[in-house]
Protein backbone atom coordinates (compact mmCIF):
# COMPACT_ATOMS: atom_id res chain seq x y z
CA UNK A 1 0.00 0.00 0.00
CA UNK A 2 1.39 3.15 -1.13
CA UNK A 3 0.21 6.61 -0.66
CA UNK A 4 0.27 9.34 -3.84
CA UNK A 5 0.21 13.26 -3.21
CA UNK A 6 -3.31 13.25 -3.56
CA UNK A 7 -4.52 11.12 -1.02
CA UNK A 8 -2.23 12.77 1.64
CA UNK A 9 -4.24 15.92 0.47
CA UNK A 10 -7.23 15.04 1.10
CA UNK A 11 -6.44 13.04 4.36
CA UNK A 12 -4.62 16.21 5.52
CA UNK A 13 -8.27 17.86 4.53
CA UNK A 14 -10.60 15.87 6.52
CA UNK A 15 -8.18 16.19 9.79
CA UNK A 16 -8.42 19.82 8.93
CA UNK A 17 -4.43 19.97 9.65
CA UNK A 18 -3.29 22.58 6.64
CA UNK A 19 -0.01 21.29 4.69
CA UNK A 20 1.47 23.55 2.02
CA UNK A 21 1.59 22.06 -1.21
CA UNK A 22 5.47 21.78 -1.19
CA UNK A 23 5.53 19.51 2.01
CA UNK A 24 3.20 16.79 0.79
CA UNK A 25 5.56 14.76 -1.15
CA UNK A 26 8.03 14.61 2.08
CA UNK A 27 4.84 14.16 4.23
CA UNK A 28 3.97 10.91 1.81
CA UNK A 29 7.25 9.29 2.00
CA UNK A 30 6.77 9.54 5.89
CA UNK A 31 3.47 8.05 5.82
CA UNK A 32 4.56 5.42 3.63
CA UNK A 33 7.34 4.72 5.81
CA UNK A 34 5.54 4.07 8.40
CA UNK A 35 2.87 1.97 6.43
CA UNK A 36 5.67 -0.28 5.26
CA UNK A 37 6.80 -0.67 9.16
CA UNK A 38 3.12 -1.92 9.23
CA UNK A 39 2.74 -4.27 6.44
CA UNK A 40 5.63 -5.59 7.83
CA UNK A 41 3.77 -6.89 10.91
CA UNK A 42 1.80 -8.73 8.36
CA UNK A 43 4.22 -10.67 7.95
CA UNK A 44 3.34 -12.93 11.70
CA UNK A 45 1.15 -15.71 11.44
CA UNK A 46 -1.81 -14.67 13.22
CA UNK A 47 -4.25 -17.19 12.26
CA UNK A 48 -6.46 -18.68 15.00
CA UNK A 49 -5.03 -15.69 17.70
CA UNK A 50 -7.88 -13.42 19.13
CA UNK A 51 -7.14 -9.71 18.57
CA UNK A 52 -6.07 -8.31 21.46
CA UNK A 53 -7.78 -5.52 23.23
CA UNK A 54 -5.87 -4.59 26.20
CA UNK A 55 -2.52 -5.06 27.33
CA UNK A 56 -3.55 -6.17 30.84
CA UNK A 57 -6.66 -8.77 31.49
CA UNK A 58 -10.13 -5.91 32.01
CA UNK A 59 -13.02 -6.04 31.14
CA UNK A 60 -15.39 -2.76 30.09
CA UNK A 61 -16.04 -0.35 32.76
CA UNK A 62 -19.37 0.39 33.49
CA UNK A 63 -21.17 2.96 35.70
CA UNK A 64 -24.91 3.05 36.61
CA UNK A 65 -27.50 5.01 35.50
CA UNK A 66 -27.40 7.89 37.85
CA UNK A 67 -26.66 11.73 37.44
CA UNK A 68 -23.69 12.44 39.12
CA UNK A 69 -22.11 15.09 37.25
CA UNK A 70 -23.23 18.63 35.02
CA UNK A 71 -24.92 21.65 36.89
CA UNK A 72 -21.71 23.77 36.07
CA UNK A 73 -22.27 25.75 32.33
CA UNK A 74 -20.06 28.80 33.88
CA UNK A 75 -16.78 26.34 33.94
CA UNK A 76 -17.83 24.20 30.80
CA UNK A 77 -17.84 27.89 28.76
CA UNK A 78 -14.91 29.57 30.79
CA UNK A 79 -12.41 28.84 27.62
CA UNK A 80 -15.20 29.31 24.57
CA UNK A 81 -13.49 32.29 22.55
CA UNK A 82 -16.85 34.03 22.52
CA UNK A 83 -20.80 32.90 24.18
CA UNK A 84 -23.64 34.62 25.14
CA UNK A 85 -26.14 33.11 28.37
CA UNK A 86 -23.85 29.64 28.56
CA UNK A 87 -24.06 29.19 24.85
CA UNK A 88 -20.92 28.75 22.85
CA UNK A 89 -20.79 31.20 19.75
CA UNK A 90 -19.45 30.08 16.42
CA UNK A 91 -19.49 31.60 12.77
CA UNK A 92 -22.94 31.30 11.64
CA UNK A 93 -22.91 27.47 10.01
CA UNK A 94 -26.37 26.95 8.43
CA UNK A 95 -27.44 24.49 5.30
CA UNK B 1 -52.80 -1.83 -3.33
CA UNK B 2 -49.42 -0.87 -4.64
CA UNK B 3 -47.92 1.99 -4.88
CA UNK B 4 -46.71 3.22 -8.15
CA UNK B 5 -45.16 6.29 -9.66
CA UNK B 6 -46.71 6.82 -13.51
CA UNK B 7 -44.14 8.04 -15.50
CA UNK B 8 -43.21 8.67 -18.93
CA UNK B 9 -42.15 5.51 -20.08
CA UNK B 10 -43.86 3.26 -17.62
CA UNK B 11 -44.60 2.53 -14.35
CA UNK B 12 -42.50 3.16 -11.31
CA UNK B 13 -41.80 1.25 -8.12
CA UNK B 14 -40.29 3.26 -5.01
CA UNK B 15 -37.70 1.38 -2.77
CA UNK B 16 -36.99 2.63 0.63
CA UNK B 17 -35.27 2.37 3.85
CA UNK B 18 -35.25 4.03 7.13
CA UNK B 19 -32.98 4.84 9.82
CA UNK B 20 -34.57 6.29 13.06
CA UNK B 21 -32.52 7.40 16.02
CA UNK B 22 -34.37 6.94 19.20
CA UNK B 23 -33.34 8.58 22.14
CA UNK B 24 -32.80 6.06 24.97
CA UNK B 25 -35.13 6.58 27.87
CA UNK B 26 -32.39 6.62 30.87
CA UNK B 27 -31.91 9.48 33.56
CA UNK B 28 -27.58 9.92 32.62
CA UNK B 29 -26.02 9.96 29.33
CA UNK B 30 -24.50 6.93 27.53
CA UNK B 31 -21.06 7.67 28.83
CA UNK B 32 -21.48 10.32 31.34
CA UNK B 33 -22.75 11.30 34.43
CA UNK B 34 -24.70 14.18 33.14
CA UNK B 35 -29.04 14.29 33.12
CA UNK B 36 -30.67 13.95 30.12
CA UNK B 37 -34.16 15.80 30.43
CA UNK B 38 -34.87 17.98 27.91
CA UNK B 39 -35.96 21.72 28.03
CA UNK B 40 -33.27 22.39 30.83
CA UNK B 41 -30.67 25.82 30.97
CA UNK B 42 -27.67 26.14 28.36
CA UNK B 43 -25.03 23.78 28.53
CA UNK B 44 -26.34 23.44 32.26
CA UNK B 45 -26.14 19.04 31.58
CA UNK B 46 -23.15 19.01 30.48
CA UNK B 47 -19.51 17.58 32.10
CA UNK B 48 -16.20 17.82 31.04
CA UNK B 49 -16.97 14.52 28.76
CA UNK B 50 -19.53 15.52 27.18
CA UNK B 51 -17.43 18.92 26.61
CA UNK B 52 -14.70 16.83 25.17
CA UNK B 53 -12.29 18.43 27.48
CA UNK B 54 -8.43 16.69 26.82
CA UNK B 55 -8.13 13.86 29.31
CA UNK B 56 -11.62 12.64 29.75
CA UNK B 57 -12.49 9.22 29.51
CA UNK B 58 -16.21 7.87 28.75
CA UNK B 59 -17.38 5.29 30.87
CA UNK B 60 -21.06 3.08 29.59
CA UNK B 61 -23.91 3.52 31.24
CA UNK B 62 -24.77 0.06 31.77
CA UNK B 63 -29.16 0.70 31.94
CA UNK B 64 -28.45 2.45 28.23
CA UNK B 65 -26.81 -1.02 27.85
CA UNK B 66 -30.03 -2.63 28.81
CA UNK B 67 -32.68 -0.38 26.96
CA UNK B 68 -30.69 -0.91 23.35
CA UNK B 69 -30.74 -5.02 24.40
CA UNK B 70 -34.60 -4.58 25.87
CA UNK B 71 -35.12 -3.09 22.19
CA UNK B 72 -33.53 -5.17 19.90
CA UNK B 73 -35.25 -8.40 21.94
CA UNK B 74 -38.70 -6.16 21.02
CA UNK B 75 -37.91 -6.52 17.48
CA UNK B 76 -36.91 -10.15 17.53
CA UNK B 77 -33.31 -9.45 16.97
CA UNK B 78 -30.11 -11.24 17.90
CA UNK B 79 -28.26 -10.23 20.39
CA UNK B 80 -24.53 -9.61 20.01
CA UNK B 81 -22.59 -10.80 23.05
CA UNK B 82 -19.89 -8.66 21.70
CA UNK B 83 -19.87 -5.59 19.89
CA UNK B 84 -17.61 -2.50 19.80
CA UNK B 85 -17.63 1.28 19.60
CA UNK B 86 -15.86 3.12 16.84
CA UNK B 87 -14.91 6.52 16.39
CA UNK B 88 -17.06 8.57 13.57
CA UNK B 89 -15.16 11.48 12.26
CA UNK B 90 -16.07 14.58 11.23
CA UNK B 91 -15.95 18.55 12.27
CA UNK B 92 -19.23 20.21 13.35
CA UNK B 93 -19.39 23.22 16.12
CA UNK B 94 -21.94 21.05 17.99
CA UNK B 95 -19.79 18.09 18.03
CA UNK B 96 -16.78 19.15 20.66
CA UNK B 97 -15.00 15.61 20.18
CA UNK B 98 -14.32 15.74 16.29
CA UNK B 99 -15.85 12.44 16.48
CA UNK B 100 -18.68 10.67 17.51
CA UNK B 101 -18.70 7.34 19.39
CA UNK B 102 -20.85 4.75 17.73
CA UNK B 103 -20.81 1.24 16.39
CA UNK B 104 -19.78 0.41 13.02
CA UNK B 105 -19.19 -2.95 11.72
CA UNK B 106 -20.11 -4.89 15.10
CA UNK B 107 -23.30 -3.44 16.44
CA UNK B 108 -24.93 -4.72 19.65
CA UNK B 109 -28.28 -5.62 17.81
CA UNK B 110 -28.30 -7.82 14.67
CA UNK B 111 -31.01 -8.60 12.44
CA UNK B 112 -34.68 -8.71 13.76
CA UNK B 113 -38.02 -7.93 11.93
CA UNK B 114 -41.27 -6.27 12.73
CA UNK B 115 -44.20 -6.72 11.74
CA UNK B 116 -46.92 -3.87 9.79
CA UNK B 117 -50.42 -3.34 10.88
CA UNK B 118 -51.67 -2.24 7.32
CA UNK B 119 -54.79 0.03 6.98
CA UNK B 120 -56.99 -3.13 5.27
CA UNK B 121 -55.94 -5.12 8.50
CA UNK B 122 -53.64 -7.24 6.75
CA UNK B 123 -50.07 -7.78 8.33
CA UNK B 124 -45.91 -7.41 6.61
CA UNK B 125 -43.17 -8.31 7.65
CA UNK B 126 -40.38 -5.62 7.28
CA UNK B 127 -36.64 -7.00 7.88
CA UNK B 128 -34.10 -4.88 10.69
CA UNK B 129 -30.72 -4.82 9.36
CA UNK B 130 -29.19 -3.46 13.02
CA UNK B 131 -29.63 -1.28 15.36
CA UNK B 132 -26.74 0.15 17.09
CA UNK B 133 -25.83 2.34 19.94
CA UNK B 134 -24.36 5.60 20.12
CA UNK B 135 -24.30 9.56 21.23
CA UNK B 136 -25.83 12.16 20.45
CA UNK B 137 -24.88 15.78 18.80
CA UNK B 138 -25.32 18.88 20.84
CA UNK B 139 -27.88 21.43 19.56
CA UNK B 140 -27.07 24.59 16.58
CA UNK B 141 -29.28 27.30 17.32
CA UNK B 142 -29.16 29.34 14.20
CA UNK B 143 -31.99 31.85 14.92
CA UNK B 144 -30.75 33.70 17.74
CA UNK B 145 -27.73 36.18 16.60
CA UNK B 146 -27.49 37.46 12.88
CA UNK B 147 -24.13 36.36 12.70
CA UNK B 148 -23.71 33.53 15.00
CA UNK B 149 -24.48 30.32 15.57
CA UNK B 150 -25.16 29.27 19.36
CA UNK B 151 -23.96 25.95 20.86
CA UNK B 152 -26.04 24.20 23.68
CA UNK B 153 -23.79 20.73 24.15
CA UNK B 154 -27.44 19.49 27.01
CA UNK B 155 -27.88 16.80 23.69
CA UNK B 156 -24.37 15.67 23.47
CA UNK B 157 -23.51 12.33 24.98
CA UNK B 158 -27.59 11.37 25.30
CA UNK B 159 -27.76 7.94 24.16
CA UNK B 160 -29.22 6.96 20.76
CA UNK B 161 -30.21 3.76 19.32
CA UNK B 162 -29.86 3.88 15.61
CA UNK B 163 -32.64 1.10 14.18
CA UNK B 164 -31.90 0.83 10.68
CA UNK B 165 -34.64 -1.28 8.48
CA UNK B 166 -33.93 -3.38 5.47
CA UNK B 167 -34.95 -1.57 2.10
CA UNK B 168 -38.40 -3.22 2.19
CA UNK B 169 -40.63 -0.56 2.25
CA UNK B 170 -42.62 0.05 -1.25
CA UNK B 171 -45.09 3.10 -0.14
CA UNK B 172 -45.15 6.32 1.91
CA UNK B 173 -48.01 4.38 3.62
CA UNK B 174 -45.84 1.61 4.34
CA UNK B 175 -43.18 4.16 5.67
CA UNK B 176 -45.70 5.72 8.53
CA UNK B 177 -46.91 2.31 9.27
CA UNK B 178 -43.21 1.23 9.92
CA UNK B 179 -42.90 4.29 12.16
CA UNK B 180 -46.00 3.90 13.90
CA UNK B 181 -45.48 0.46 14.38
CA UNK B 182 -41.68 1.00 16.10
CA UNK B 183 -42.75 3.91 18.13
CA UNK B 184 -45.40 1.57 19.31
CA UNK B 185 -43.22 -1.17 20.58
CA UNK B 186 -40.16 1.45 22.18
CA UNK B 187 -43.30 2.99 24.47
CA UNK B 188 -44.32 -0.51 24.98
CA UNK B 189 -40.88 -1.46 25.62
CA UNK B 190 -40.31 1.88 27.75
CA UNK B 191 -36.53 2.78 25.98
CA UNK B 192 -37.88 5.41 24.02
CA UNK B 193 -40.48 8.21 23.79
CA UNK B 194 -41.28 7.75 20.48
CA UNK B 195 -42.18 11.63 20.34
CA UNK B 196 -40.96 12.98 17.14
CA UNK B 197 -42.25 16.99 18.14
CA UNK B 198 -39.30 17.17 20.49
CA UNK B 199 -36.87 15.08 18.53
CA UNK B 200 -36.50 12.02 20.77
CA UNK B 201 -37.15 10.04 17.04
CA UNK B 202 -35.76 11.20 14.18
CA UNK B 203 -35.72 9.90 10.73
CA UNK B 204 -33.10 9.55 7.48
CA UNK B 205 -34.90 8.44 4.65
CA UNK B 206 -33.11 6.23 1.97
CA UNK B 207 -35.35 6.58 -1.27
CA UNK B 208 -34.53 5.07 -4.99
CA UNK B 209 -36.66 4.17 -7.83
CA UNK B 210 -37.08 1.16 -10.40
CA UNK B 211 -39.10 -0.29 -13.20
CA UNK B 212 -41.25 -2.91 -11.11
CA UNK B 213 -39.44 -5.65 -10.23
CA UNK B 214 -36.08 -4.06 -12.17
CA UNK B 215 -32.16 -3.82 -10.67
CA UNK B 216 -31.94 -1.27 -7.47
CA UNK B 217 -31.83 2.11 -8.72
CA UNK B 218 -29.37 4.70 -6.66
CA UNK B 219 -30.78 5.66 -3.72
CA UNK B 220 -30.28 9.30 -1.98
CA UNK B 221 -30.48 9.61 2.18
CA UNK B 222 -32.80 12.68 2.93
CA UNK B 223 -31.92 13.42 6.58
CA UNK B 224 -34.10 14.44 9.92
CA UNK B 225 -37.31 14.27 8.62
CA UNK B 226 -39.48 15.10 12.15
CA UNK B 227 -42.79 13.57 11.54
CA UNK B 228 -44.75 10.69 9.96
CA UNK B 229 -46.83 13.24 7.20
CA UNK B 230 -43.14 14.66 6.09
CA UNK B 231 -41.29 11.37 5.91
CA UNK B 232 -44.46 10.29 3.26
CA UNK B 233 -44.25 13.93 1.87
CA UNK B 234 -40.14 13.73 1.27
CA UNK B 235 -40.61 9.93 0.09
CA UNK B 236 -43.25 11.25 -2.35
CA UNK B 237 -41.53 14.16 -3.74
CA UNK B 238 -37.62 12.42 -4.09
CA UNK B 239 -39.71 9.45 -5.95
CA UNK B 240 -41.54 11.45 -8.41
CA UNK B 241 -38.31 13.81 -8.76
CA UNK B 242 -35.91 10.66 -9.25
CA UNK B 243 -38.71 9.37 -11.63
CA UNK B 244 -38.93 12.85 -14.01
CA UNK B 245 -34.41 12.87 -13.62
CA UNK B 246 -34.08 9.55 -14.98
CA UNK B 247 -36.53 10.26 -17.54
CA UNK B 248 -34.92 13.10 -18.91
CA UNK B 249 -32.10 11.43 -19.15
CA UNK B 250 -29.85 12.61 -16.29
CA UNK B 251 -29.00 10.16 -13.39
CA UNK B 252 -29.51 10.27 -9.86
CA UNK B 253 -26.31 11.24 -7.84
CA UNK B 254 -26.14 9.28 -3.95
CA UNK B 255 -26.11 11.83 -1.99
CA UNK B 256 -27.32 13.37 1.30
CA UNK B 257 -30.55 15.71 0.97
CA UNK B 258 -32.21 17.88 3.62
CA UNK B 259 -36.20 17.85 3.75
CA UNK B 260 -37.41 21.36 3.33
CA UNK B 261 -41.06 21.40 5.63
CA UNK B 262 -42.16 25.08 4.22
CA UNK B 263 -41.55 24.34 0.57
CA UNK B 264 -42.37 20.31 0.63
CA UNK B 265 -39.50 19.89 -1.37
CA UNK B 266 -35.72 18.03 -0.22
CA UNK B 267 -32.82 19.46 -1.57
CA UNK B 268 -29.32 18.75 -1.90
CA UNK B 269 -26.80 19.33 1.15
CA UNK B 270 -23.71 19.73 -1.01
CA UNK B 271 -21.89 20.33 2.57
CA UNK B 272 -22.05 16.50 3.88
CA UNK B 273 -20.85 15.27 0.90
CA UNK B 274 -17.00 15.22 1.41
CA UNK B 275 -18.13 14.57 5.42
CA UNK B 276 -19.47 10.91 4.22
CA UNK B 277 -15.36 9.63 4.45
CA UNK B 278 -16.04 9.27 8.34
CA UNK B 279 -12.47 7.09 9.11
CA UNK B 280 -14.26 4.89 11.37
CA UNK B 281 -12.15 3.33 13.76
CA UNK B 282 -12.15 1.40 17.40
CA UNK B 283 -12.37 3.48 19.92
CA UNK B 284 -9.24 3.59 22.17
CA UNK B 285 -10.90 4.37 25.09
CA UNK B 286 -13.62 1.63 25.09
CA UNK B 287 -12.85 -1.99 25.41
CA UNK B 288 -15.37 -4.47 23.64
CA UNK B 289 -18.66 -4.64 25.45
CA UNK B 290 -19.50 -8.39 26.14
CA UNK B 291 -22.67 -9.59 26.93
CA UNK B 292 -23.40 -12.64 29.26
CA UNK B 293 -26.01 -14.72 27.69
CA UNK B 294 -27.82 -15.36 30.93
CA UNK B 295 -28.06 -11.92 31.54
CA UNK B 296 -30.04 -10.99 28.01
CA UNK B 297 -32.32 -14.22 29.18
CA UNK B 298 -32.79 -11.99 32.36
CA UNK B 299 -33.43 -9.12 30.52
CA UNK B 300 -36.17 -10.91 28.16
CA UNK B 301 -38.04 -12.34 31.37
CA UNK B 302 -38.37 -8.61 32.16
CA UNK B 303 -40.46 -7.76 28.58
CA UNK B 304 -44.11 -6.57 29.08
CA UNK B 305 -46.12 -8.23 26.57
CA UNK B 306 -45.62 -7.09 22.97
CA UNK B 307 -48.01 -5.37 20.62
CA UNK B 308 -48.79 -8.61 18.10
CA UNK B 309 -48.90 -10.55 21.11
CA UNK B 310 -51.62 -8.76 23.00
CA UNK B 311 -53.28 -8.32 19.27
CA UNK B 312 -53.84 -11.80 19.31
CA UNK B 313 -54.54 -12.52 22.70
CA UNK B 314 -57.22 -10.19 22.14
CA UNK B 315 -58.48 -11.76 18.90
CA UNK B 316 -58.15 -15.23 20.37
CA UNK B 317 -59.98 -14.30 24.41
CA UNK B 318 -61.90 -11.89 23.65
CA UNK B 319 -63.09 -12.49 19.89
CA UNK B 320 -62.30 -9.25 18.59
CA UNK B 321 -61.44 -8.55 14.58
CA UNK B 322 -57.84 -7.83 13.72
CA UNK B 323 -58.88 -4.12 13.19
CA UNK B 324 -60.30 -3.64 16.50
CA UNK B 325 -57.49 -5.46 18.47
CA UNK B 326 -55.04 -3.32 16.77
CA UNK B 327 -56.66 -0.08 17.72
CA UNK B 328 -56.64 -0.96 21.16
CA UNK B 329 -52.92 -2.52 21.12
CA UNK B 330 -51.53 0.04 19.65
CA UNK B 331 -50.99 2.59 22.95
CA UNK B 332 -50.02 0.61 25.75
CA UNK B 333 -52.56 2.40 27.95
CA UNK B 334 -55.21 1.98 25.47
CA UNK B 335 -54.92 -1.78 25.83
CA UNK B 336 -55.18 -1.52 29.48
CA UNK B 337 -57.82 0.81 29.80
CA UNK B 338 -59.80 -1.83 27.85
CA UNK B 339 -58.67 -4.82 29.73
CA UNK B 340 -60.08 -3.12 32.90
CA UNK B 341 -63.54 -2.14 31.38
CA UNK B 342 -64.18 -5.87 29.47
CA UNK B 343 -62.98 -7.81 32.53
CA UNK B 344 -66.19 -9.60 33.81
CA UNK B 345 -68.39 -8.13 31.12
CA UNK B 346 -69.12 -8.79 27.22
CA UNK B 347 -65.94 -8.23 25.40
CA UNK B 348 -67.33 -7.05 22.34
CA UNK B 349 -69.87 -4.71 23.84
CA UNK B 350 -66.96 -3.13 25.97
CA UNK B 351 -64.77 -2.76 22.43
CA UNK B 352 -67.54 -1.00 21.04
CA UNK B 353 -68.04 1.39 23.87
CA UNK B 354 -64.13 1.48 24.52
CA UNK B 355 -63.36 2.35 20.73
CA UNK B 356 -66.75 3.51 18.94
CA UNK B 357 -67.70 5.87 21.98
CA UNK B 358 -64.70 6.98 23.94
CA UNK B 359 -62.15 6.98 21.33
CA UNK B 360 -64.06 8.36 18.98
CA UNK B 361 -64.74 11.18 21.02
CA UNK B 362 -61.26 12.02 22.80
CA UNK B 363 -60.07 11.65 19.09
CA UNK B 364 -62.20 14.91 18.22
CA UNK B 365 -61.32 16.63 21.67
CA UNK B 366 -57.67 15.91 20.73
CA UNK B 367 -56.97 14.01 24.26
CA UNK B 368 -55.61 10.56 24.79
CA UNK B 369 -57.11 8.29 26.73
CA UNK B 370 -54.82 8.95 29.55
CA UNK B 371 -57.01 12.19 29.64
CA UNK B 372 -59.89 10.30 29.15
CA UNK B 373 -62.80 12.47 31.71
CA UNK B 374 -64.27 8.51 32.09
CA UNK B 375 -62.35 6.29 34.18
CA UNK B 376 -62.23 2.17 33.31
CA UNK B 377 -64.34 1.46 36.43
CA UNK B 378 -67.20 4.19 35.43
CA UNK B 379 -67.66 3.08 31.82
CA UNK B 380 -67.72 -0.58 33.13
CA UNK B 381 -69.97 0.81 35.62
CA UNK B 382 -72.44 2.16 32.43
CA UNK B 383 -72.31 -1.33 30.61
CA UNK B 384 -73.21 -3.02 33.55
CA UNK B 385 -76.10 -0.61 33.36
CA UNK B 386 -77.31 -1.74 29.82
CA UNK B 387 -76.59 -5.73 30.54
CA UNK B 388 -78.88 -5.42 33.28
CA UNK B 389 -81.67 -3.48 32.26
CA UNK B 390 -81.63 -0.32 34.57
CA UNK B 391 -81.10 1.43 31.52
CA UNK B 392 -81.82 0.52 27.63
CA UNK B 393 -78.84 1.44 25.07
CA UNK B 394 -80.31 4.53 23.63
CA UNK B 395 -80.24 6.12 27.39
CA UNK B 396 -76.68 4.90 27.98
CA UNK B 397 -75.89 7.00 24.96
CA UNK B 398 -77.01 10.21 26.57
CA UNK B 399 -75.45 9.14 30.02
CA UNK B 400 -72.11 8.83 28.29
CA UNK B 401 -72.55 12.41 26.73
CA UNK B 402 -73.21 13.17 30.16
CA UNK B 403 -70.41 11.43 31.47
CA UNK B 404 -67.87 12.82 28.88
CA UNK B 405 -69.08 16.32 30.34
CA UNK B 406 -69.18 16.00 33.75
CA UNK B 407 -67.15 12.99 34.68
CA UNK B 408 -69.77 11.62 36.99
CA UNK B 409 -70.80 8.36 37.58
CA UNK B 410 -73.01 6.80 35.56
CA UNK B 411 -75.56 5.30 38.55
CA UNK B 412 -75.61 9.07 39.73
CA UNK B 413 -76.64 10.54 36.35
CA UNK B 414 -79.51 7.63 35.92
CA UNK B 415 -80.69 8.74 39.13
CA UNK B 416 -80.51 11.82 39.28
CA UNK B 417 -81.81 12.78 35.91
CA UNK B 418 -84.71 9.73 36.61
CA UNK B 419 -83.39 7.41 33.37
CA UNK B 420 -83.92 4.24 35.23
CA UNK B 421 -85.65 2.18 32.52
CA UNK B 422 -89.34 1.49 32.45
CA UNK B 423 -90.23 -2.09 33.08
CA UNK B 424 -93.33 -1.42 35.03
CA UNK B 425 -96.04 -3.22 32.13
CA UNK B 426 -99.05 -0.89 34.09
CA UNK B 427 -97.02 2.57 33.04
CA UNK B 428 -95.91 1.17 29.52
CA UNK B 429 -99.88 -0.24 28.82
CA UNK B 430 -101.37 3.49 29.84
CA UNK B 431 -98.43 4.84 27.50
CA UNK B 432 -99.65 2.52 24.55
CA UNK B 433 -103.36 2.89 25.35
CA UNK B 434 -102.92 6.26 25.09
CA UNK B 435 -100.95 6.36 21.77
CA UNK B 436 -103.94 4.46 20.65
CA UNK B 437 -106.44 6.97 21.36
CA UNK B 438 -104.14 9.91 19.91
CA UNK B 439 -103.75 7.83 16.66
CA UNK B 440 -107.01 6.27 16.12
CA UNK B 441 -106.52 6.71 12.08
CA UNK B 442 -103.12 5.03 12.11
CA UNK B 443 -104.54 2.33 13.87
CA UNK B 444 -107.00 1.38 11.69
CA UNK B 445 -104.53 1.56 8.63
CA UNK B 446 -102.38 -1.12 10.42
CA UNK B 447 -105.22 -3.18 11.16
CA UNK B 448 -106.24 -2.92 7.47
CA UNK B 449 -102.39 -4.05 6.59
CA UNK B 450 -99.99 -1.33 6.47
CA UNK B 451 -97.41 -3.23 8.46
CA UNK B 452 -95.17 -0.72 8.44
CA UNK B 453 -96.88 1.55 10.91
CA UNK B 454 -95.83 -0.34 13.77
CA UNK B 455 -92.24 1.76 13.50
CA UNK B 456 -94.28 4.69 13.87
CA UNK B 457 -96.09 3.30 16.93
CA UNK B 458 -92.81 2.06 18.28
CA UNK B 459 -91.68 5.96 18.38
CA UNK B 460 -95.03 7.36 19.66
CA UNK B 461 -94.31 5.44 23.16
CA UNK B 462 -90.82 5.92 23.10
CA UNK B 463 -91.58 9.41 22.79
CA UNK B 464 -94.27 9.36 25.73
CA UNK B 465 -91.71 7.83 27.98
CA UNK B 466 -89.11 9.53 27.42
CA UNK B 467 -86.92 6.80 25.73
CA UNK B 468 -87.41 5.26 29.37
CA UNK B 469 -89.37 2.45 28.24
CA UNK B 470 -88.09 -1.22 27.88
CA UNK B 471 -87.98 -1.68 23.84
CA UNK B 472 -88.32 -5.14 24.47
CA UNK B 473 -91.89 -4.79 26.58
CA UNK B 474 -92.70 -1.95 24.74
CA UNK B 475 -92.66 -4.12 21.16
CA UNK B 476 -94.61 -7.45 23.22
CA UNK B 477 -96.96 -5.05 24.46
CA UNK B 478 -97.77 -2.92 21.41
CA UNK B 479 -97.99 -6.21 19.06
CA UNK B 480 -100.32 -7.75 21.19
CA UNK B 481 -102.68 -4.40 21.54
CA UNK B 482 -102.53 -3.45 17.68
CA UNK B 483 -103.28 -7.09 17.05
CA UNK B 484 -106.99 -6.09 18.97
Amino acid sequence: MSLDKATVAKVAHLARIRVPEGELDHLAGQLNGLLGWVEQLREVDTDGVEPMTSVVAQTLRRRADAVADGGYPDRVVANAPDGAEHFFAVPKVVE
Amino acid sequence: MAYRIQGETGEWEVVVGLEVHAQVISNAKLFSGAATAFGAAPNSQVSYVDAAFPGMLPVINEFCVEQAVKTGLGLKARINLRSIFDRKNYFYADLPAGYQISQYKDPIVGEGTIVLDLSDGGTREVGIERLHLEMDAGKSLHDQHPSKTYVDLNRAGVALMEIVSKPDLRSPEEAAAYLRKLRTILRYLGTCDGNMEEGSMRCDVNVSVRKVGGRLGTRTETKNVNSIRYVQQAIEYEADRQVKLIEEGGQVVQETRLWDPNKGITRSMRSKEEAHDYRYFPDPDLLPLVLEQSWVDRVKQTLPELPDDKKARFMADYGLSAYDAGVLVAERARADFYEAVAKGRDAKMAANYVIGDLLGALNKTGKDIGESPISAADLGGLIDLVTDGTISGRIAKDVFAEMLETGEKPSVIVEKKGLRQVTDTGAIDKAIDDVMAANADKVAEYRSGKDKLFGFFVGQVMRATQGKANPALVNDILARKLKG
